[in-house]
């Protein structure tokens, strides 16, 4: 059996980081209705054995960015612009053919919701062994053994007999973990995961990013992790992309970014989880309204209507130009003009003075 | 109005088992799934329970027999002074006016083509209240008031509102007969980061106003601690620990529920570099053949031999209020024994780590065998 052709340019370039996106933009138009900016000037970069997270909630371009890098929107009503490269490989653009070549060997995903990503009709085991032998030119009997280690691996019991149960069958947790099975089925050396734990019990999702974690570790894989779950960033992700109405609005290193969150939507998502450790009765402050009211970029900040800290020129009729996403720090990018900011680093004095003695 | 000493619900030894049938012609019963299998809980007016688990534990099943949702196979649901499970009927339909369930799925569990107004008429006309015409308009805009929602959302169907406008929506419809008890599976778990923390005020407020008494069933631990009074924990079928949430959440005696907080993710990095973390060997054995003894006892680091493999442990009670069933616990909240690698707990137990083992080489259970056969068949 051969090994899976890889791409030809630059393929084992290490000093190349796993993926590069660059200013990429996903705009949806439709006949008769205003263009809808999803994703608006993306940029990050992942290298081998190492995991970014994309953060934010629904309706902010996360998903489609990992769609977008993997070649999945249509084509019809979709415009894509900037650059993806997969180990210097131009994504956008690619044909069919060399995309289908890479999708499921190269770069694989797993999706967010478990059943409509299974097909109700075909059995577990054959969309398991389905990759298998498409990228890894297995035989029949060869991929099943082999899709009953992934399965195993993944953590679903007795897996030779879920193999035979269609996904109705299983429980969403299994299916999350199917799918799970099916994505590292060529050890990809690009992992998208979109919210891959979000359908799981905390045991098992424990499992789960212990089992990503070692396949980071191990084999090097690049993983982007997309996910609302800000614990999971905390425990995972090296660097931390924070999403918001489709555009980038605060990159930091997970330690810095949890313990100084500079967007004051980075700060309201933190204030607005309940913490195991924290106790009872300790109020939880929401952020105001839904993803719903977020104002399109063009307007100022697409923030600024849910924001506490919202000034006159977040607008910008006001500031005459949209907010920039600027360096702000060593490996720190924001996209505020007001931004939540923290007294000058003096822990001593400041917890003296903090404790108003 | 009985006696406030009274708990407001109180379940007794209730057990809901499912079925297994098997065979073309001949429909024979070849076990059952012990969803639930003996749980007693009670729940004072006014107050909240935080029912946790992984999923599979039962706890759904819980809450829709306490509603008779599911038919319970034995024990008692005593709802103020009325055992539930003996109505049917009529009776039964205006009991439930006063027991209402929240539903994860908020788009799942709203008609798509009903708008609001009709959605939250839609139980006051089935129950003959509000009032006539105005009246139930009027009920309905309050609703909307009561949990934030602009009185404009009437007109409009649920694919138009997000998702926590339509929990919001579900949560309106589930108060709208001013019952007592509200039993919410899972109320925020289909829903965004900063919009949970608004449905999770939201019902504390509407608690405090209406003087509602919550069964909250959540796998999300850091959601059950901050909403509810008494937390109780999950797994296959049963109690294992039951507790008010700052005694569970300070000292877990259960080693269940040590694993399970341990699992929980906390939004801090370096909380999460430091924690310890108990990893637990496979996965939730089937409730059709659950474990001998002790249930945990196959995934339990903590495992002594025998004792917790042969002899079922009962709810015990350590503290005020603290009921455990573990037979170490004790020991294991000194610190005398000592807790074993998920690894080691995976190989001293062997195959039976794996509710129902691949290969059947421990003790294949007549049951199972019989389920697998026709699989293993080329």
């Amino acid at each position: 059996m051969s090994i899976e052709a890889m791409p030809p340019e630059g393929a084992l370039r290490s000093d190349v980081p796993v993926l590069e996106v660059e200013d990429l933009s996903v705009t949806f138009t439709r006949r008769g209705e205003q263009p809808t900016r999803a994703v608006d000037g993306v940029s990050f970069s992942v290298s081998a054995g190492e995991t970014i997270g994309l953060v934010g909630e629904s309706g902010c371009g996360k998903s489609v960015t990992s769609l977008a890098v993997m070649g999945l929107l249509p084509k019809r009503g979709v415009q894509v612009g900037g650059s993806v490269r997969l180990a210097g490989t131009e994504l956008l653009g690619a044909s069919d053919r060399t995309l289908r070549r890479l999708r499921g060997s190269e770069m694989a995903m797993v999706f967010q919701d478990p059943l409509s990503s299974l097909n109700p009709t075909v059995p577990i085991g054959t969309q398991v062994t389905e990759v298998l032998v498409e990228h890894r030119e297995m035989g029949k009997r060869e991929a099943a053994t082999e899709a009953t280690d992934l399965l195993d691996r993944v953590g679903i019991p007795d897996p030779a007999r879920r193999l035979k149960e269609y996904p109705h069958q299983l429980s969403g947790g299994m299916r999350q973990r199917a799918l799970i099975a099916m994505a590292l089925a060529c050890s990809p050396r690009l992992l998208i995961a979109d919210e891959p734990t979000t359908a799981l019990d905390v045991t098992i999702q424990a499992q789960i990013l212990e089992l990503l974690r070692e396949l980071v570790v191990d084999s090097g894989t690049a993983l982007v992790m997309i996910t609302h779950d800000l614990g999971v960033v905390a425990g995972l992700c090296d660097r931390v992309h924070v999403m918001y109405a489709g555009k980038v609005i605060e990159t930091a290193d997970r330690y810095e970014l949890f313990a100084r969150p500079r967007q004051p939507y980075t700060g309201g998502l933190l204030a607005s989880v309940p913490r195991l450790d924290a106790g009872r009765g300790v109020p939880l402050t929401p952020i105001r309204g839904s993803a719903r009211d977020a104002i399109p970029w063009a307007e100022g900040c697409a923030f600024a209507p849910r924001c506490d800290n919202a000034q006159d020129d977040c607008l910008t009729e006001v500031a005459g130009s949209t907010v920039p996403l600027e360096y702000d720090g060593p490996g720190r990018e924001l996209r505020c003009r007001h931004p939540l900011s923290y007294p000058q680093q003096t822990p001593a004095g400041a917890t003296a003075s903090g404790a108003g003695r | 109005m009985t006696a406030a000493s009274e708990p407001l619900l109180r379940v007794e030894g209730l057990q809901v088992h499912f079925p297994i049938r098997r065979g073309l012609f001949f429909d024979r019963t070849v076990g059952h799934v012990r969803a639930v299998d003996g749980v007693d809980l009670a729940i004072d007016r006014g107050t909240t329970y935080g029912l946790v688990g992984e999923s599979g534990c039962g706890k759904s099943t819980l809450g829709r027999a306490v509603l008779r949702l599911v038919e319970p196979t034995a024990g008692r649901v005593v709802f103020d002074g009325t055992d539930v499970a003996s109505l049917g009927g009529e009776p039964l339909r205006h009991m439930r006016r006063r027991m209402q369930m929240v539903f994860q799925d908020p788009l799942g569990s709203l008609d798509p083509r009903q708008d609001v107004e009709s959605l939250l008429s839609e139980p006051l006309q089935a129950h003959g209240l509000g009032g006539g015409k105005a009246g139930i308009a009027t009920r309905v805009r309050e609703l909307l008031d009561a949990v934030g929602l602009p009185a404009a959302a009437m007109r409009r169907y649920p694919h138009e509102f997000s998702g926590g406008q339509r929990q919001r929506i579900g949560i309106a419809r589930a108060i709208s007969l001013e019952p007592d008890l509200l039993i919410a599976d899972e109320p925020v778990s289909a829903l965004d980061v900063s919009v949970q923390a608004q449905v999770v005020n939201l019902l504390e407020e509407l608690q405090e106003r209406l003087g509602l008494t919550y069964l909250v069933i959540a796998h999300d631990l850091a959601v059950v601690r901050h909403i509810s009074d008494v937390v109780g924990v999950m797994y296959l079928g049963s109690l294992v620990e039951q507790a008010p949430a700052d005694a569970l959440y300070d000292e877990p005696l259960h080693p269940y529920t040590r694993a399970l907080m341990s699992a929980v993710p906390v939004p801090d990095p370096v909380v999460e570099e430091r924690r310890a973390r108990i990893l637990l060997a496979g996965d939730l054995p089937s409730p059709a053949n659950p474990p001998s003894g002790c249930r945990f006892h196959t995934r339990c680091p903590w495992r002594q031999e025998t004792r917790c493999d042969d002899e079922a442990p009962v709810l015990r009670e350590l503290a005020p209020g603290h009921l455990v069933s573990c037979h170490w616990a004790e020991e294991i909240r000194d610190g005398v024994l000592r807790p074993k690698s998920a690894e080691e707990v995976a190989a001293t137990q062997g195959v039976s780590v794996r509710a129902t083992g691949a290969d059947g080489g421990f003790e294949p259970d007549a049951l199972l065998q019989g389920v697998d056969e026709p699989i293993e068949r080329r």
